[in-house]
């Protein structure tokens, strides 16, 4: 019984913990265009959570897509959708939009930002 | 056209190759055509509700409705492939006894049926939706309209086909050691499907990365390659994971592995069931 009640507590702890990383604002946006991404490399700090606002101003859905940083999400069109990032670590992480890959974009961990 | 064709073709084949193993693993069972047919319109007509409704989809739970209704039916799929494991752990030797005996159709267990026409519906909804959003960005832009489904069409029958290679030569490995394979390929898809379903969770902030990436090894096998996708599928290979997915993984293989374990390692009772197999070759005590 005592044992449930400890396993429930650490549950509960983790996922407030959780909670409380995710409730940190971030205002960092990408814009999903026809032929480019704006901005084409969007510089976030490293070592934390991230939230980032993808906006698709086609007139038709995107999918915002990165296997370096394990995501994709579609976009509808002209719709905005966030998105959790990290905590990640220094380095270049390029992404696409998968139903138009020609046009790609990076974001950019620099060095030294945040300790971890 | 040739855009579309490769598009297509990455997403049919991460369906193609599992209800491919799925359609195999289920020998024996009647009418597995039909269910798999079955299990591919319900699919199809998924996706394209999935596909319509994206926009309400993806405004539920405050943004989250994509990647919760993902996870929701990958941790369905993966506990339907469990469940059939663990079912062809207790009673697979009968249903092979049966079937090498009489080389005919056997009564199969729910689980069976319910996993191989839910599996595939899930399947080709997950990847059709994608395609059908894709078909009609593309669609909707400046490409040709003929070449589009022409590529599309050959990007279907080509992934398709790939699936049924897969299932053609599961089918050729004699029933006791198919079932023991198609149960270790299944255990697989499931550990993916549940580190998969993890991935989406940690994508909308209810469960923590941990550490992201665990490792990178998208130098080594991409995740956009056709091989990486098909990893992906039958393994649920991703080239950057994080932690918690990892974890979800190991700890979904051992669960299901281990229960399959504890079901099916009794040699004495296998050795029984064997017995009765070679006894029901006689004609006799069968009719």
């Amino acid at each position: 019984m005592m044992k449930w009640r400890t396993l429930c507590t650490a549950v509960a702890l983790t996922l407030m913990a959780g909670t409380v990383i995710a409730a940190k604002p971030a205002p960092y946006a990408i814009d999903i265009h026809d032929d480019h991404f704006e901005p084409e490399t969007l510089t976030v700090p490293g070592g934390t959570r991230v939230k980032i606002a993808i906006t698709n101003h086609r007139s038709v859905p995107a999918e915002f897509e990165s296997s370096e940083l394990n995501r994709e999400k579609v976009v509808p069109a002209g719709t905005t959708m966030e998105l959790w990032l990290g905590p990640l670590k220094p380095g270049r992480y390029r992404f696409f939009d998968d139903f138009n890959p020609r046009v790609t974009g990076w974001i950019v961990v620099p060095d030294g930002g945040h300790p971890r | 056209m040739i855009g579309a064709l490769v598009i297509v073709f990455r997403e049919v084949i991460e369906a193609a190759l599992v209800i491919g193993v799925v359609a195999a693993a289920v020998k024996g069972l009647p009418h597995r055509g039909r269910r798999v047919a079955a299990g591919a319109a319900i699919g199809v007509a998924g996706s394209i509700l999935v596909a319509a409704g994206l926009g309400v989809l993806s405004r539920l739970a405050d943004g989250r409705g994509q990647e919760l209704f993902q996870a929701t039916v990958l941790v369905a799929a993966g506990l339907m492939l469990a469940w059939h494991n663990l079912y062809m752990a207790r009673h697979g030797h009968e249903v092979a006894g049966k079937l090498t005996a009489m080389g005919s159709a056997v009564t199969a267990g729910t689980a069976s049926v319910t996993m191989l026409v839910g599996v595939t519906a899930i399947a080709v909804m997950r990847e059709g939706s994608e395609v059908a959003l894709f078909l009609y960005a593309l669609a909707a832009g400046h490409a040709g309209s003929a070449g589009l489904a022409l590529g599309s069409l050959v990007g279907l029958a080509c992934g398709a086909a790939v699936g049924f290679v897969l299932y053609l030569g599961l089918s050729r490995i004699p029933v006791r050691r198919l079932f023991t394979i198609s149960g270790w390929v299944i255990l697989f898809i499931a550990a993916g499907m549940f580190a998969h379903a993890a991935g989406y969770l940690v994508a909308v902030g209810w469960l923590p990365p941990l550490m992201a990436p665990a490792w990178d090894s998208s130098g080594l096998l991409s995740g956009t390659s056709v091989a990486g996708r098909a990893l992906g599928a039958l393994a649920g290979y991703t080239p950057a994971p994080s932690l918690t997915q990892v974890l979800f993984w190991l700890a979904a293989f051992v669960a299901i592995g281990g229960a399959m374990m504890k079901h099916g390692a009794k040699p004495a009772g296998a050795r029984t069931m064997t017995a009765h197999a070679t006894a029901a070759k006689d004609p006799v005590q069968e009719s």
